[in-house]
């Protein structure tokens, strides 16, 4: 039922016009009634309906209530298609879901069935305004540019544009403590931190997780350790956070001693046994997916694959860099340690690294 | 007029008292009334807006219980695979929240789902103002602050699942970290001003949680908001129909049936949000672990959004330079910097270089169907092609499991068709639009097919063709014939050589190649034609309507009935024809 | 001849014997077992078992592992594969390789549970190897399940996933999803690392910890979904693939209803 009163609108926005009422005309476009125009039971079920749907919702909050005083976080129940879930975390979203929801349906559906679908129109009008406006605005600006004296004073113009300039630098350069260097690293650049890591000659490996330090016999051919420095516990205790390990941990590998076709250095292996660094020089993903067969370290993150029977050189993938070697042997008491530093920098490349 | 409820009293003494203040009423008068057209695909930008504002919310409860904080605890709470287990506060609070604090969970999942769907509606929204061009006068600068919100979104997004500090999403801060790292002459320096250091360092969840809950979202509040006073102010667009031209909006007020439909989307989409928040898992993350820079998990992505650029890493072959000692990573660069600067800076230019090409200066408030506008589509449809090349590579090892594919060739296959796919995409689509132009036309000029065919008494069968109904010859006809712009003179009259010769002959053959492709359409009087010719067919079929009668349709000989009461009739069709 | 002959009876035959035996054994042993396991054992299968096991071999096997395991063209050598080799990857139908390709998929076992143990029993014969693990071993009930998933993540996520729902390799291999294997076969994996999942002896991942991986493992196949049905705990891919179906779905379909002309 429509009781709009065709207006003639017009266009909005100028001062002139004498007040009009907040219809729209009606669109110059046939209509058709629909079934809750003309049928008053139509429009009484579509009352009802959308009724409902309010009623529900309003039900479905109170069930939200007992849901979640009442469901154990901990319960779990099997749902079809769903399988094993949460309990509470299923019955809340399902009661504030639906909740939120009929409100929306009965919503639309009121607006569809009830609300009048006659088509109205607006006139628009072009977005520039008034040539009246432009030369009024473009003659204020001429008046205030006189009476500022801008372009009179030329020495002002340029100082203001100067301080202007300059006046936001003190708050980009407060942002150069965005990193104050840690103790021992004074006076480094990060391209100098970055080309070191924990391990020196000497340092033994041991397995992550478990600590455990490392006998050559202890790992058979095709096998793969996780390893770390034997000091990385306590450095983390003391740093307080987890930077040494991110460029220190390192992967062991065993293979026959003749099929190491090349290493990055001369007996940098121990009885077939090769250490190298666990981060990938493309951008920095940990690896230690080891095919054991084919001797290839497969990065997960962008699919870089190194050799490791032929120097860590890359085989496929992005990375452009090989895998750096550790050079390790063995230290009195038959432990694996490392016998330097890597003698390149470990994971992504930068500018300097040279 | 009717009697006024209590509540209607106190609206209008409060109406009152607000106007007397700020003036309200002169906006009210004048916007209550407000036109907006109807069509389901301009709902697309709501589904963003209403999601980020479920996003907002949500958000919001989620801040009471985050810790942001990289500070190491032990884990004791309710998760007992991770007793025990060293951890940062962050993630601890969301285990905590995920598991100790009732309906912490729904949030969390209702944050994360309704942020997928925010950044997803953007793209659906963008495409389907792109492919009717909404964009153009007088609407570029709306375009450009949706590029803009589309790009706050994705870092919104990314700051976002990297909070709680899992093994999935720090694997990805890793990457990014990588990535600055790799930068040319200011890598370094910028990658350790931004974690304070080394990888992971300790200050950069707090970090990102300022970006995250304040920076970003107001910086997308604002822009929303100047985005919805554009739309509202320059009125929506419309597609074209019946009584619709470029100078009216046709549609339903604003109150009370579209405040009802955008109201009652609202609450769809925030009930769609729940529902799935309740239903669906999204991000576990106490399956990947806190993070340790030294683990990884296979099948690492990061969420749809930033899938993308993951592909263009994984695809990019291993290209590095080392230029007197220096290193420029291509094989980072390109990928990660230079690819998406290309693809958003294209974005956002493309209004402006569409005008220039043109030389179209008309304000267009009367959508193009996309068909009408091939080159601008297949454009369009090729960019989309690329980037879904790219997300696909992003999950490449996924879909290799999945399909039982190798990764290897999954690589090669995406090498080569990323720039073998789009061409032919842009080919295709381009013919495809001309294509539909022509069945256009031709419906423009013999109605359209039917279905129904009619043998007539000699003996020849006709396709019956209908005439086009009112609201199909508005929208086929207010297709627009645009003329390329003219081939430039090399001198003007007086022989003064024009300066601008390349520049403008450059852009007459760019607007050649952009409007090239065009089924013109037919004249007024061929159309008119057209239609009565159609009305034809339906007149001769006409009579077959009026029988409902099985015996009658028995005598049925072609095209004429013999039926006593009709012979006049039909013997008058058959002669005209 | 005629000397030894003469001289069988003598008691100190025995000795003789059992020293020279002894030399023997051990001296291959130091000659051979420098990169040997140390928990290699000479498989203890009766006699009739191993026959048993070696006609079952020979039928087989022996067509592409060779007639005496040495290996061939289309398999590689079982000397030293040990018994718990030939538990994991026949248990679990991965051999016989039904056909050639990238990798042995698992599978319906094709042998009896005797069979395969007779098979294991005869191919431990062949050379020291791992063991079949004893029931104690892959026993997980007093296993840190928490010490287990840190383990597993050090170990196996990077190949199986985070969820242990599998993960690619190169060229078309694959690490298989976790959630059908039983602790046996988990623990025969590790300690035999089939095709090229690499070893992880019990010297260098003991028994303790690999009882915590089984027990965090079986936590997963258990795992409920907390936060509702699961989309196969890939991770975003999945997540992604379900927005753009299923949510997007709903919301259009809602959009066009709200726009549709109503009758």
């Amino acid at each position: 039922m429509t009781d709009i009163t065709p207006h003639q609108d017009q266009a909005s926005g100028h001062g002139n016009t004498p007040a009009r009422l907040g219809y729209s005309p009606v669109a110059d476009i046939p209509h058709k009634p629909r079934a809750t125009d003309t049928d008053p039971k139509a429009a009484r079920r579509a009352e009802r309906q959308v009724a409902t749907m309010f009623l529900l919702s309003m039900l479905m909050v109170v069930l939200f209530i007992v849901a979640y005083f009442g469901i154990d976080k901990d319960t779990i129940i099997y749902f079809p298609v769903l399988g094993e879930v949460g309990a509470s975390n299923v019955a809340l979203g399902l009661t504030m879901g639906l909740a939120i929801l009929l409100i929306g349906t009965a919503a639309i559906q009121w607006a569809k069935k009830l609300m009048p679908d006659v088509e109205v129109v607006q006139q628009r009008h072009d977005m520039v305004s008034p040539k009246r406006d432009a030369l009024e605005a473009q003659a204020n600006y001429e008046r205030g540019k006189e009476e500022s004296g801008f372009a009179r004073f030329p020495l002002i113009r340029r100082t203001l544009l100067g301080a202007l300039v300059l006046f936001p630098i003190p708050l980009v350069v407060m942002l150069r403590d965005l990193w104050t260097p840690k103790p021992g690293t004074e006076g480094k650049s990060p391209a100098d931190i970055l080309s070191t890591t924990l391990w020196t000659g000497g340092l033994r490996i041991v397995s992550d997780g478990t600590y455990a330090p490392v006998r050559p016999e202890d790992l058979p051919v095709g096998g793969l350790i996780s390893a770390v420095p034997i000091d990385l516990k306590e450095v983390e205790e003391l740093e307080e956070n987890l930077n040494a390990r991110g460029k220190a941990a390192i992967i062991l590998v065993r293979m026959e001693p003749d099929e190491i076709r090349a290493q990055q250095g001369e007996g940098w292996d121990y009885q077939g046994i090769l250490a190298y660094s666990k981060i990938c020089t493309h951008v920095g993903c940990p690896i230690a997916l080891y095919e054991q067969r084919t001797h290839h370290l497969l990065c997960p993150c962008h699919q870089s694959t190194f050799d490791l029977a032929d120097a860590g050189n890359v085989v496929f993938g992005p990375a452009a860099r090989r895998m750096p070697q550790l050079p390790i042997g063995v230290d009195e008491e038959g432990y694996l340690v490392a016998m330097s530093d890597f003698a390149e920098p470990v994971g992504p490349s930068f500018w300097e690294r040279g | 007029m009717t009697t006024t409820s209590p509540v209607e009293q106190v609206g209008g003494a409060t109406a009152t008292y607000v106007d007397e203040r700020v003036g309200s009423n002169k906006f009210l008068s004048r916007n209550l009334g407000k036109v907006f057209p109807d069509h389901w695909s301009f709902m697309l930008g709501e589904i963003a807006l209403y999601s980020f504002i479920v996003v907002l919310l949500t958000g919001v409860f989620l801040t009471l219980w985050f810790k942001p904080s990289m500070a190491e605890v032990v884990y004791e709470g309710s998760y007992i695979p991770l007793n025990g287990i060293k951890m940062s506060e962050a993630y601890e609070s969301a285990l905590n929240i995920s598991f100790d604090v009732r309906g912490g969970l729904l949030l969390r999942q209702m944050h994360h789902w309704s942020a997928l769907i925010f950044i997803a509606a953007m793209a659906v929204h963008m495409f389907r103002v792109f492919f009717t061009g909404a964009f153009r006068k007088p609407r570029e600068f709306n375009w450009l602050i949706g590029v803009g919100l589309t790009t706050f979104g994705l870092l919104a997004g990314f700051s976002g699942y990297s909070l709680p500090d899992d093994l999935l999403s720090g694997t990805g801060l890793q990457i990014a970290r990588g990535i600055v790292q790799a930068v040319p002459v200011i890598g370094t320096w910028a990658a350790f001003l931004l974690f304070d250091g080394e990888f992971p360092g300790t200050e950069f969840i707090s970090r990102l949680y300022g970006v995250h809950i304040l920076l970003i979202p107001g910086l997308i509040l604002a822009l929303v908001t100047v985005h919805l006073m554009l739309v509202w102010t320059q009125k929506h667009t419309q597609f074209p129909g019946p009584g619709r031209t470029n100078d009216n909006v046709v549609g339903y007020p604003l109150l009370p049936v579209y405040m009802a439909k955008a109201g009652g989307f609202f609450f769809i989409v925030f009930g769609i949000i729940a529902l799935v928040g309740g239903l669906v898992t999204i991000n576990p993350i106490w399956i990947f672990g806190p993070y340790m820079p030294d683990q990884v998990s296979a099948g690492s992505q990061p969420d749809w959004y930033i899938g993308f650029l993951d592909g263009a890493l994984r695809v990019m072959p291993n290209i590095e330079s080392v230029i007197f000692g220096w290193t420029i990573s291509w094989n980072i660069f390109i990928p990660a910097l230079v690819v998406p600067g290309i693809l958003f800076t294209a974005l956002g230019l493309y209004p402006f270089i569409e005008a220039w090409v043109t030389g179209d200066k008309r304000e267009h408030n009367l959508l193009d169907r996309p068909r009408n506008a091939p080159t601008r589509t297949a454009f369009g449809m090729m960019a989309i092609s690329f980037y879904v090349l790219l997300w696909v590579g992003g999950a490449n090892d996924i879909i290799a499991v999945a399909f039982d594919l190798s990764i290897n060739s999954i690589i090669w296959f995406l090498r080569v068709t990323l720039f073998v796919i789009p061409p032919i995409v842009f080919l295709v689509t381009r013919r495809t639009c001309l294509g539909l132009q022509r069945r256009d036309r031709e419906k423009l000029l013999h109605g359209y097919e039917s279905g129904r065919v009619l043998r007539l008494p000699h003996g020849e069968f006709i396709e019956v063709h209908q005439p086009l109904n009112e609201k199909d010859m508005a929208v086929i006809t207010a297709k627009i014939d645009y003329t390329p712009i003219p081939a430039p003179d090399k001198a003007d009259v007086d022989g003064v050589r024009n300066k601008n010769y390349r520049a403008q002959m450059l852009r007459h053959r760019l607007s050649e190649f952009f409007y090239g492709v065009n089924v013109p359409k037919p004249s007024a009087a061929e159309i008119e034609a057209g239609q009565h010719h159609a009305a034809h067919d339906a007149a001769v079929e006409a009579p077959l309507h009026d029988y409902e009668d099985a015996d009658q349709i028995q005598n049925f000989h072609g095209g004429v009935l013999h039926h006593p009461g009709m012979a006049e009739t039909n013997a008058e069709q058959v002669e005209q024809r | 001849m005629k000397f030894l002959a003469a001289r069988r009876r003598s008691p100190l035959v025995a000795s003789a014997l059992l020293i020279g035996a002894l030399g023997v054994v051990g001296g291959g042993y130091a000659a051979l077992g420098a990169v040997q396991p140390a928990e290699a054992v000479m498989a203890v299968g009766t006699e009739t078992q191993v026959e048993a096991g070696k006609q079952l071999y020979l039928e087989g096997c022996s067509s592409c592992h060779g007639l005496q395991g040495q290996g061939g063209q289309t398999g590689p050598t079982l000397v030293g594969v040990g018994a718990a080799a030939v538990h994991f990857q026949v248990s679990t139908g991965r051999m016989p390789m039904a056909a050639p390709g990238a990798q042995a998929p698992a599978g319906e076992a094709v042998y009896s549970d005797e069979d395969i143990a007779a098979m294991a029993a005869y191919v431990a014969t062949l050379g020291p190897g791992p063991a079949i693990p004893t029931a104690e071993q892959i026993s997980y009930a007093d296993a840190d399940e928490a010490y287990g998933g840190e383990l597993f993540r050090i170990n196996c996520a990077q190949c199986h996933q985070a969820a242990g729902q599998g993960g690619a390799l190169t060229q078309g291999k694959y690490a298989p999803s976790l959630m059908e294997a039983t602790p046996q076969v988990i623990y025969e994996a590790m300690l035999t690392g089939p095709q090229n999942m690499p070893v992880f002896a019990d010297t260098q991942l003991p028994t303790e910890d690999k009882q915590a991986i089984i027990s965090y493992v079986m936590g997963l196949q258990e795992a409920p979904s907390p936060g509702g049905m699961n989309l196969g705990r890939f991770g975003p891919v999945t997540e992604g693939v379900f927005l753009a179906t299923a949510i997007f779905a709903a919301l259009i379909a809602a959009a066009v209803w709200i726009g549709m002309k109503s009758r």
